[in-house]
């Protein structure tokens, strides 16, 4: 049996990391849509800064992170002022999974709008179509399989991010700590037995919404 | 039918593709012109040139009085502001929305066409809630040119548009789209490798070869 203790941080990671992969959806749709389509010369390095997150040490993004957001940091300094706390509160922890998680939504995504949505889309223009209503009507419904993909992934990273997390949100009990932050702290600390429960229900989450993005992949394909 | 006025049409365009140039100029009245000329002409090329869905290097394209594209001018109006009611030979409808999700979509343009008689018109009634996915070609290319004539176009721009449809329909329906083209007032251009299928409605055949236009049929 699951104790309550840590039901409680499993119910923090799927919750915390559900509002992550909801908040990095938009932005990383309009990114990739965009990456798609866009013949920008900006379009080669906003695609490298997309990306940086997978490849750079998370423990590298997340002092990054902290810079910008802390109390002193560029833009955290403006969000005291306003009284707004960010760092070592939930919502850092958010900010973390998102900047993790989003490359791996834009990728997808962008997959999707690259495989024969053009056609359609210009079909619709010369149907008299909008830029908007092309995108809702015609491009996300036809790509909605690579965005669902993607957010499964994303979700599945959030659900393990450890290193960002740790330096901008700690490991507070029932606020910021996660399963991933948790079962680090159960190992320092002996509790090895606890540490392989949540590895076991982590494992089991990460490999449905895997599964089911691999799925939908296959299908688009 | 042949009383409805001509529409004056000038197309004039200069497009270089890899090694294909095309580079045709072509100014009359027209109802439905019918370009004739082998695959690989450049008649595709032509239709997606008037749409906007091409760029041409040089450019004139002018219905009735309204201006397209002037390159000399640099006036480029937007795919979604020429009017264009495109049927491609390869139909290119929605996959995600039915027949009638992919006939009415154009239908917000203004004035749409009566969807019955459109429908009555290319036989294609009983499919009208029927997805994209269990259609034949020949009922496909039938839909897409039902959503070209629902979207109330000041241009009909007709690719081979019904080439995968048998002889005997074919005919029947082109005979009909005629009269309803004429009716309509709107000018068309219908390309075809057939020429017998331009005679049957076309009130001018040109023809085409390597990009250009050589004479009339």
């Amino acid at each position: 049996m699951i104790s309550g203790e840590l039901l409680s941080i499993l119910q923090l990671t799927v919750v915390v990391a559900l509002a992550a992969t909801l908040a990095m959806l938009p932005p990383g749709v309009a990114l990739a849509w965009w990456l798609a389509r866009s013949r920008s010369w900006l379009k080669a390095p906003v695609e490298t800064l997309v990306t940086l997150p997978l490849v750079l040490p998370p423990v590298a993004t997340g002092f990054l992170l902290l810079r910008l957001l802390g109390r002193r940091g560029w833009f955290g300094a403006l969000l005291d002022r306003a009284g707004i706390d960010i760092i070592f509160t939930w919502k850092a922890l958010v900010i973390a999974m998102v900047v993790m998680g989003l490359p791996l939504v834009v990728r997808s995504a962008r997959a999707g709008f690259e495989q024969g949505t053009r056609r359609f889309e210009q079909m619709a223009e010369t149907l008299g179509a909008g830029p908007l209503r092309v995108f809702l009507t015609i491009s996300l419904p036809l790509a909605r399989r690579s965005v669902l993909a993607g957010a499964l992934l994303g979700f599945s990273r959030a659900l393990g991010e450890f290193g960002a997390s740790m330096v901008i949100a700690g490991s507070i009990p029932g606020e910021t700590r996660t399963v991933a932050l948790a079962m680090y702290g159960f190992l320092e600390t002996g509790r090895d037995h606890d540490a392989a429960t949540l590895a076991v229900a982590s494992l089991v989450i990460a490999f449905v919404a895997v599964w089911i993005s691999n799925r939908l992949v296959r299908e688009r394909a | 039918m042949l009383d409805q006025p001509h529409v004056p049409l000038t197309v004039m365009a200069q497009l270089t593709q890899g090694s294909f140039a095309l580079d045709v100029s072509w100014q009359g009245d027209c109802r439905l012109l019918g370009l004739f000329g082998p695959s690989g002409s450049g008649k595709t090329t032509l239709l997606e040139v008037i749409a906007g869905l091409r760029r041409p290097r040089h450019a004139r394209i002018v219905v009735s009085d309204r201006v397209l594209v002037d390159t000399a001018t640099g006036t480029h109006t937007h795919v979604r502001d020429r009017g264009i009611g495109y049927a491609p030979q390869d139909a290119a409808l929605f996959p995600h929305l039915d027949v009638r999700g992919n006939i009415t979509y154009g239908a917000g343009r203004g004035g749409s066409a009566p969807l019955d008689g459109l429908l009555r018109m290319l036989e294609i009634e009983p499919l009208i809630d029927r997805p994209i996915q269990g259609l034949s070609g020949g009922e496909r290319q039938r839909v897409a040119l039902a959503r070209a004539l629902a979207s109330s176009p000041s241009l009909l721009l007709l690719d081979e548009p019904l080439s995968a449809v048998d002889v005997p329909l074919r005919r029947r329906i082109l005979e009909l789209l005629g009269s309803w083209i004429a009716e309509a007032g709107i000018p068309a251009i219908h390309v075809s490798h057939d020429e017998a299928d331009l005679r049957v409605a076309a009130d001018q055949i040109v023809v085409m070869s390597d990009g250009r236009l050589v004479g009339q049929a």
